[in-house]
């Protein structure tokens, strides 16, 4: 077991220095989201006008956009770093040692949760300093954190998935606008009772990145909210589950070793 | 240089079509925000002062459509700042008889491609059941000004990859024009915005042409001189911008 967790520390540890040595990297992922949140929660703040919104306040509701964007570029920056690796040998040479295929996962995955961890603070303290009240408390930060950091564990293990099924940075960013689409097609702008077009309200229901979307939301403008938090805790555990299930036995076949 | 700028634009738009990933992108975000507009937010037409008669999918088309005619320019910038990359864009400064002929062809390439994304993308949002109140002299001046956005798109992300040459600008071209759109009024007409945003949208000059898009779709053509002249010189100053860019490039060898 200290074999493996040497095996996690030493690959973590590289993939967190190889995303803090690229400004190009982890300079876009902190800026983008914020520049949105504060351009579409103006934009967009006529729509608490709507009878039923549920809070005056629209940088409030669209708070969680910010990390779930973020968690995206997590699973870009994990997926390109690990198809970069591939591409240039680097996980062929690994394939020479004795490095367990979890500890690789596990390691490669560092970099994106260091940097979701450092996004989900910096979004959460901007947010803060710009007036968000969030109703359910320091506790309830602290939740939306650890929220905020599963997702972007989720999506980066996702990222890893796509790397080493396609082996191409290429095949992994051609499919960010796939993953992107599941943003926009989720209760991220209007609460999904208030969605007006039947379509899209049914594509809102079934798309779990909404019930990720509604838990942080919850925390920040209604309080506690259990069967908000189970769902959006339970979808992001399911995705890191899924995705890490996926990511292991692409492995197998991309690291064979002979 | 006309022959310059046929035979460029010939051969990329070979390379888009032997390259799905190129091609697929630029095609799939403005049907993706189109449909995430249209279908997420047209509640929003019942916002008290919501005043636009053809329905809130026509609203957004025009948007999107703007968005799809700047962003296939600044695509077209990335294949751009490719060919220097990759050392192609030097031979064809060594062979062009008229240089000025590569940036026409680089415009037309892009706005061959951008026509077909603006076609599949009116032809979604009709099937999507959008309501066109304008006539054919008013939708040809929407699209008019699609058009001289798309070209725009295409001189700043030019100028961009002449001076830098380099893929890695590529964040260069494209924020500035998303900031640009995404300060205008995108989601409620102008006069529903409060507060900085407001203040930004009125100077921002993809307002005027994004309101009198709007005003064509709807039958009620609004601030059509203002918005050709600012289209004009939108024009105007980003050719000089483009031009400058390929000296540079003349000059960088």
């Amino acid at each position: 077991m200290n074999v493996i967790a040497h095996q996690v520390a030493l690959i973590a540890q590289r993939s967190l220095k190889r995303t803090a040595r690229q400004p190009g990297v982890w300079i876009p992922p902190l800026t983008f989201p914020l520049i949105l949140m504060a351009v579409n929660s103006n934009g967009l703040k006529a729509a608490t006008h709507l009878p039923g919104f549920p809070t005056r306040s629209f940088l409030a509701f669209f708070v969680p956009f910010s990390f779930m964007q973020g968690a995206l570029f997590a699973s870009a920056i994990a997926g390109t770093d690990l198809a970069r690796d591939i591409d240039t040998g680097f996980l062929n040479r690994l394939a020479l040692t004795p490095v367990r295929g979890a500890a690789l996962l596990l390691g490669e995955i560092g970099g994106a949760v260091g940097l979701g961890t450092i996004q989900a603070v910096v979004y959460l303290t901007v947010a803060l300093l710009a007036g968000v009240h969030i109703i359910a408390g320091v506790g309830g930060a602290a939740l939306i954190l650890l929220l905020a950091i599963l997702v972007a564990t989720g999506f980066g293990t996702l990222g890893l998935y796509i790397a080493l099924r396609t082996g191409s940075g290429e095949g992994v960013q051609s499919m960010f606008p796939l993953l992107f689409f599941l943003l926009l097609v989720s209760s991220m702008n209007l609460p999904r009772n208030l969605i007006e077009v039947n379509w899209f309200r049914d594509l809102a229901t079934i798309n779990p990145v909404s019930y990720m979307i509604e838990a942080m939301r919850s925390l920040v403008i209604s309080g506690w909210d259990a069967q908000a938090l189970v769902l959006g805790f339970g979808f992001a555990g399911a995705l890191i589950g899924l995705s890490l299930l996926l990511a292991a036995s692409q492995l197998k076949v991309r690291m064979a070793r002979t | 240089m006309i022959s310059v700028a046929l035979g460029l634009a010939y051969r990329q738009l070979t390379v888009l079509f032997k390259n799905p990933s190129l091609f697929l992108p630029p095609m799939l975000f403005p049907l993706m925000n189109f449909m995430s507009f249209a279908g997420g937010l047209s509640r929003l037409r019942h916002v008290p002062g919501f005043d636009f008669h053809s329905g809130y999918t026509a609203f957004t088309f025009v948007f999107v459509l703007l968005q799809s005619a700047a962003f296939g320019g600044v695509f077209a910038g990335f294949g751009i700042a490719r060919d220097f990359e990759y050392g192609f864009a030097r031979r064809l400064l060594v062979s062009a008889p008229r240089r000025s002929g590569l940036i026409l062809g680089y415009a037309l390439a892009a706005l061959a491609r951008w026509l077909m994304i603006a076609t599949l993308l009116t032809i979604v949002a009709l099937i999507g059941g959008m309501q066109v109140g304008g006539n054919g002299v008013d939708l040809f001046g929407m699209y008019a000004l699609a058009l001289i956005f798309n070209v725009v798109g295409l001189l700043w992300a030019c100028g961009i990859a002449m001076r830098f040459r380099t893929v890695q600008a590529g964040p260069l071209m494209q924020t500035p024009v998303f900031l640009l759109l995404f300060m205008s009024p995108v989601f409620v007409p102008l006069s529903l915005l409060t507060g900085w945003i407001h203040s930004v949208a009125r100077v921002n000059p993809l307002t005027f042409l994004l309101e009198a898009g709007r005003g064509f779709i709807d039958g009620r053509p609004t601030q059509v001189a203002m918005s050709f002249g600012v289209g004009a010189a939108l024009l105007a100053f980003f050719a000089v911008w483009a031009r400058t860019g390929l000296a540079r490039a003349e000059r960088a060898g």
